[in-house]
């Protein structure tokens, strides 16, 4: 399998102080769905911008099929295709229209009437892109990326703001061009989309990868597959931490909103013990869940903040 | 469009979709097509580029035409000689032009201060009449005059000299004749600021400048498309506005039409370049907004669109002669009112040249796309 883009020590500051990029390595395969996953201001944006070619890095390597957007950018263009974070294409336009004005600036680009096919916007064919919903615009911005039959396609948040059915939608597609041999690149700030559509993903924060994996892998990284959250009654809550990381099977502990947290392999070997241990110190349980540990989790735990939180 | 043919290329290793294959000018061809469909699509732009110059050419146009009798109105202060000066005045040649009040002398000079009347005439007590006007009131010198000339007539003078007078408002000399090129040349500066720089910032904020440089597309397609769809309306413009002139004012338009557009078109891209250059960093439609009004507005006023800048002083004429719009204007009225030649326009062609270019090459050193 080969390497469709490579990015080595990659480094972006703006104006000489703010560092958005802070030492960014990166290998994505051929034929790989592979996600930028990190909450808002880790420099997604800026990471993707640089590999696509429309932010120069600060310094570092970068590489996109082989090549350098230095020496080859045009050859590159003519085999990517790129969804920004919010592009407004021109509302008094169609679809249609749209989709034929991109079409053009390409050698071999593809039939646009099957392109509208496969994203489900031949209805609105010939509608004004003004009178498009959210979730048609998207889609239609996707088209304007897929027209050129690209090799990879980069979407930046391409499902931020979106309605659950539009979503899956979208991801139905992302899948579909990667079943047809095609890499992605996604940034998101959702757990489930980086879970469901991506092969691989990087955690990013403050400018830097703070994990790299599959999904099963990350989260695999945590110990345990589950999650148990419990509370205990006023008297109980003075008992260390140390005791809850004692009990059998509990790979690691951290509080969050005086709930308490355990990654756990096996949650019916420890809840039991559990009960035991909260009914011997005399206290009393006030909540108990469990739940299928996710990257939230993950994310958590590495940076001691949740994903959505700015 | 003939540009783009469909191709069948034989599949490749990915799932071949079908694929076609674009020519050269593909992409500046659909691009043009785009801004154009965009255009006609929004009728704010009809309106500015197409209704407004008209409207303001017929509301001015009507504001200062040639009045069929130039008519004075006068108030004779009340007393026993009013009837005396009203009788003199009724019998003189000029009655037809004199309009006369009689009224009380302190209603009859708030009245003149009001500007409602030209000139105040006092019979004093010898049979004699006092004139009151205002020297730095043209109207009222000239009612003075005019006046006393028929009063002195109908009261027996016998002139010296015979004299005779012919009306001389031959089309090409009115105040209609020098404001349409104006208008012309002020329209093709809107719409070449407005067209481009608006046009530019507005897609950049958009993110749109940004999401077309992540195609293959050229550059200078995308330039060259926006300065076609400008000429495009360029040459329509010139028709409304001339046609507008030649049917309702019946304009005479002496210069030859294809030196007509050929100036124009020098104009639209000189103006195109300013509004590159205007927008060639801005980020918010406010910012380039604000900047393409502080670019246009002192040239409304000192580059002789609704008034000569001759009546500016001595020492501002090269300052003034060196804008772009005075050349247009100036080589546009040369053309339609005196039928010049596009050669004797040089020097003008020069300014707007230079203005168009020097800001084409700043704005391409500065651009930026994102």
């Amino acid at each position: 399998m080969s390497t469709a883009i490579l990015c080595q020590d990659l480094r972006k500051s703006y104006d000489g102080k703010l560092e958005a990029v802070r030492g960014l390595n990166l290998e994505i395969q051929s034929g790989e769905c592979f996600g930028l996953l990190g909450p808002n201001g880790a420099g997604k944006t800026t990471t993707i911008e640089i590999l696509e070619g429309l932010l120069s890095p600060s310094s570092g390597k970068v590489t996109v099929l082989g090549r350098t957007w230095q020496r080859e950018e045009r050859e590159l263009r003519e085999r990517l295709g790129i969804s920004l974070q919010e592009t407004r294409l021109s509302e008094k336009l169609t679809v249609r229209e749209t989709l034929e004005l991109f079409a053009s600036f390409y050698r071999r680009p593809r039939a646009t009437g099957e392109v509208l096919a496969e994203l489900q916007l031949q209805e609105k064919a010939d509608a004004w892109v003004g009178k498009l919903s959210g979730g048609q615009r998207q889609r239609l911005a996707v088209a304007t990326a897929l027209v050129g039959n690209p090799e990879i396609l980069f979407l930046d948040e391409p499902t931020t703001g979106l309605d659950p059915q539009s979503r899956r939608q979208l991801w139905d597609i992302v899948r579909d061009f990667q079943k047809q041999g095609g890499t992605i690149l996604l940034t998101t700030h959702y757990m489930d989309e980086a879970e469901r559509l991506c092969d691989r993903l990087a955690i990013m924060d403050h400018g830097q990868v703070i994990t790299e994996g599959t999904p099963a892998e990350l989260i695999a990284k945590l110990g345990g597959n589950h999650v148990i959250e419990f509370a205990v009654s006023e008297n109980g809550s003075k008992i260390p931490m140390e005791r809850w990381r004692g009990l059998p099977g509990v790979e690691s502990v951290w509080p969050e909103d005086g709930l308490i947290s355990l990654n756990v392999r096996e949650p019916h070997l420890t809840i039991p013990v559990l009960l035991d241990a909260v009914a011997s110190q005399g206290a009393k349980l006030q909540h108990l869940t469990t739940r299928q540990a996710s990257l939230e989790d993950v994310f958590v735990r590495l940076t001691g903040r949740h994903l959505r939180e700015n | 469009m003939a540009v783009s043919q469909p191709v069948v290329i034989p599949p490749s290793s990915k799932a071949a979709p079908p694929v076609r294959q674009n020519g050269r000018w593909s992409g500046y061809a659909h691009l043009l097509a785009a801004r154009m469909k965009e255009m006609r699509r929004e009728p704010e732009v009809i309106f500015w580029v197409f209704v407004f110059p008209l409207l303001l050419a017929i509301g001015l146009g009507i504001a200062f035409r040639e009045k069929p009798a130039n008519t004075t109105s006068i108030a004779i202060v009340a007393g026993p000689q009013a009837q005396n000066a009203l009788d003199l005045l009724h019998r003189s040649a000029q009655s037809s032009a004199i309009h006369a009040d009689v009224v009380p002398l302190q209603q009859a000079e708030q009245a003149f201060r009001l500007g409602k009347y030209d000139l105040l005439v006092q019979p004093d007590d010898h049979g004699g009449f006092q004139y009151r006007y205002d020297p730095a009131r043209p109207e009222s010198v000239l009612s003075r005059n005019e006046v006393d000339d028929a009063l002195q007539n109908a009261a027996g003078r016998k002139n010296p000299l015979s004299t005779s007078s012919v009306v001389s408002n031959k089309p090409g000399a009115r105040y209609i004749d020098f404001l349409i090129p104006g208008l012309l040349g002020m329209n093709i500066m809107n719409a070449a600021m407005w067209g481009i720089g608006f046009a530019l910032v507005d897609m950049r904020q958009r993110k749109l400048l940004k999401r077309f440089v992540g195609t293959p597309m050229r550059r200078s397609d995308f330039m060259l498309a926006l300065a076609s769809s400008r000429l495009l309306l360029m040459i329509i413009e010139v028709a409304i506005l001339l046609g507008a002139g030649i049917l309702i004012f019946h304009m005479e338009v002496l210069g030859s039409w294809l030196t007509i557009l050929l100036i124009s078109a020098i104009g639209a891209i000189a103006f195109s370049g300013v509004g590159l250059l205007t927008a060639c960093r801005a980020q918010k439609i406010e910012t380039a907004s604000g900047l393409i009004n502080v670019v246009m507005m002192p040239m409304w006023i000192l580059s002789g669109v609704f008034f000569s800048y001759a009546r500016f002083p001595a020492v501002c004429q090269p300052f003034l002669k060196a804008l772009p719009l005075t050349a247009l204007n100036d080589a546009l009225r040369a053309t339609i009112l005196q039928g010049s030649s596009l050669a004797s326009q040089a020097d003008r062609i020069l300014v707007m040249v230079i203005w168009g270019g020097v800001s084409f090459v700043l704005a391409v050193r500065w651009f930026r796309w994102t």
